[in-house]
């Protein structure tokens, strides 16, 4: 649907993914120089000047997969390594972050609200290295440029699009559900009290007017719900108050990233449902997403020593124990290619795939040699 | 408020509802004692047949494969029906184009494609909006703006693009033909879009532009359009009535708290449905004095179907009797009927 969406869907994204490796960095005492490396490598190649001139290209959203093998080359673009369990945790807490606050927020238009409390966060991160901070103002830039100008039911496009993408997605997660704010099957709570949206007057008023346009009538009626007016808009602006509190950092220290395994939905009924048809846009995704990899900078880790494992569990047997028991249909199959027709585009997956090969991933032998991308996807 | 509707048993459906307008689609086949209803799930309409007595539901899934074609499958907007009083056609509307099928799902009957460009540009392309409006005219709308008017025949497959209404220039978001079988009214169409803008139309050879009344900075999301009065529900939650020929406003409601997407009316007795994002639906009745060129809406019914943003609800008959609602990330099609 709408080929605004995946730059929003990107940036979102990645800035949970910050929050989330920022409190779990502290958690684990790695040192703050270190730390440090991992925020600035992560957020530079995050905001790569070529890596963004395709994102920002019009297109349509990538399938799941596809979107989850960008995370895990970013995660994994510093020196800090992830394994299978712990990248599939991070990467269930991002999505369901972002998709409470897609659905939550309150017009289609606040979608880029939460997309600059964002930004204003990733600014924070990297406040004293004016190199990446002139990058991250870049990127604001385009994002306030291209933006702005959408109307109302473009607006809405993107957000329906992005509802399309996070559909079935019902993954609880601790700190929502501590919070009151998503139920045990997994569904978020939607409000029906507070602020109505700016824009929007409080139902409960009918006006009826004559021929002439002089109002008539006035009725109240009961409606329900507990709502009251509108907050002040919030700022679209390169700084300033975007009022609306969605998509800011829910994490602190009194509030940690969960690392117990209720977070996921292991006895849920309501399971992410994995698009079994095969997909004839697997060729022209692999495409793009080859080109749009292309842009992401490959960090060289020279000295294997200073490289470091974090965890997004509590111990290293709850790990084992989570990566054991994902449901085969919760399970991302991170795209493993091995491309053979265009050779500059597989050199290029190649390069980014081998990156993940200490995940412990199998690479499909089939698909050895001069084989169709389509008929490789199959055996993925 | 006394209790109006009570729930019924709901109908589950094989894929959950997708946030798209007017997401469901009702059609009652007295003959036969059987509704079916569509509800589209991305790139797939589910469609169930159930009959009266609650006891048999039958399903099917169409795909929005665009004709023969073997290209990649796209989004589904809209699922409709459209009742012409020769027959029945199913319409699906997508990024790649139209399609019409028999009334049961069974067979593709028409397939219309989209200028689609060969790289994605910043405007998306779909379809969306659909409407059969007298004897045999289909109108489907498009996110240029165009509104497309089909000429159907009464039986075959020899459907004919027979016009283009350029008046739009955003999307169009939804269009409704005037449901009271009333022959007196002048116009026949109406057609909205995402500035919210309407058109009123007359149908014929050559479709009459009659009217437009312009939006206020807010896309009309569902629209309707009975004796004349055109009812049009907006993303700020609001209702407005107008009368479709001279633009009038007759009334306007401070309906919703979120955006609405959907609409529907109760032809034999004026009761209208709106359903929102926020969770709820709501009852209304309207009532015209021709007399006094007049029309008021009055508050019925309210139902919230908790944490769910509704995307569709539609009526089950002409006199408002039963309803039927679904909301995003739903995988069921609830239902109430009048105590």
């Amino acid at each position: 649907m709408s080929t605004r969406t995946l730059p929003l869907l990107f940036i979102n994204l990645g800035g949970e993914m910050l929050y989330i490796l920022d409190q779990r960095l502290r958690a684990q005492n790695i040192p703050a120089d270190k730390a440090k490396k991992v925020m600035n490598d992560i957020i530079t190649t995050m905001f790569n000047k070529n890596f963004l001139e395709e994102l920002f290209k019009p297109q349509e959203l990538y399938s799941k997969k596809a979107l989850r093998t960008v995370f895990d080359r970013l995660a994994h673009a510093s020196i800090m390594r992830l394994n299978q369990a712990s990248m599939d945790k991070l990467y269930d807490l991002m999505t369901m972050a972002f998709k409470y606050q897609v659905l939550l927020c309150p017009r289609p238009k606040d979608i880029l609200l939460v997309s600059f409390n964002h930004m204003d966060a990733i600014r924070d991160f990297v406040k004293d290295t004016p190199s990446i901070l002139s990058q991250v103002d870049e990127t604001n830039k385009q994002l306030r440029e291209i933006y702005t100008a959408l109307s109302v039911g473009e607006f809405q496009l993107i957000r329906q699009t992005l509802l399309i993408f996070f559909q079935d997605m019902h993954i609880r997660v601790s700190i929502f559900l501590k919070d009151k704010v998503q139920n045990s099957n997994g569904r978020f709570v939607l409000p029906t009290s507070g602020p109505v949206p700016y824009g929007t007057q409080t139902p409960g008023l009918i006006r009826m007017f004559s021929c002439v346009g002089e109002e008539v009538k006035r009725l109240q009626f009961q409606g329900g719900g507990n709502y009251n007016a509108s907050l002040r808009e919030g700022s679209f602006e390169m700084y300033g108050d975007r009022v609306i509190k969605l998509g800011t950092n829910m994490y602190s220290v009194s509030r940690p990233v969960e690392t117990h395994m209720s977070g996921t939905s292991k006895n849920s009924s309501q399971h992410t449902k994995v698009n079994t048809t095969p997909n004839p846009l697997a060729k022209e995704e692999l495409n793009m997403l080859a080109r749009l990899m292309g842009g992401l900078e490959v960090q060289k880790t020279t000295n294997i020593d200073s490289g470091f494992r974090v965890n997004l569990f509590a111990t290293d047997e709850e790990e084992e124990e989570a990566f054991i028991s994902r449901p085969d249909d919760l399970s991302y199959e991170v795209l493993n290619i091995q491309a053979t027709k265009d050779k500059q585009t597989n050199a290029e997956l190649a390069k980014i795939m081998g990156e993940f090969g200490e995940a412990g991933e199998t690479t499909p032998s089939s698909s050895s040699k001069g084989d169709d991308l389509l008929a490789m996807m199959d055996g993925l | 408020m006394a209790k109006m509707y009570h729930k019924e048993k709901s109908i589950q459906i094989k894929s959950s509802a997708s946030a798209l307008y007017n997401n469901l689609g009702v059609l009652r086949i007295a003959p036969r004692c059987l509704t079916y209803f569509t509800v589209v799930h991305a790139n797939v309409v589910n469609m169930v047949s159930a009959s009266w007595d609650g006891l048999n539901y039958s399903h099917r899934q169409l795909q929005s494969k665009e004709g023969s074609m073997a290209t990649s499958s796209s989004l589904i907007m809209q699922a409709a029906w459209c009742v012409l009083p020769s027959r029945d056609l199913l319409v699906l509307t997508s990024q790649k184009g139209i399609q019409m099928y028999e009334s049961d799902g069974s067979i593709m009957v028409y397939w219309h494609a989209l200028d689609t460009p060969e790289t994605p540009t910043a405007k998306a392309v779909f379809a969306r909006g659909i409407a059969a409006v007298r004897e045999n005219y289909i109108c489907v709308g498009v996110s240029s703006g165009s509104v497309l008017v089909f000429d159907v025949p009464s039986k075959g497959s020899n459907i004919t693009l027979s016009e283009v209404l350029e008046e739009h220039k955003e999307a169009i978001t939804d269009m409704a033909s005037e449901c009271s079988g009333s022959l007196e009214c002048i116009a026949d169409l109406v057609s909205a879009d995402d500035s919210g803008l309407l058109c009123m139309w007359k149908s014929g050879d050559d479709f009459q532009l009659l009217n437009k009344i312009p939006g206020f900075d807010t896309s009309c999301s569902s629209v309707k359009l009975w004796k004349g009065t055109v009812i049009a529900g907006y993303g700020t939650g609001q209702i407005r009535l107008y009368e479709g020929v001279t633009g009038i406003l007759h009334a306007e409601v401070n309906a919703h708290a979120r955006w609405i997407y959907s609409l529907d009316i109760a032809p034999f007795t004026g009761l209208l449905l709106s359903a929102a994002e926020d969770s709820w639906v709501r009852v209304w009745h309207l009532t015209l004095t021709p007399e006094t060129n007049s029309v008021e809406i009055e508050h019925m019914y309210n139902e919230c179907i908790t944490d769910t943003q509704i995307c569709g609800a539609k009526f089950c008959d002409g006199d408002g009797y039963a309803f039927a609602v679904t909301g995003y990330d739903l995988s069921e099609i609830i239902r109430y009927t009048q105590v």
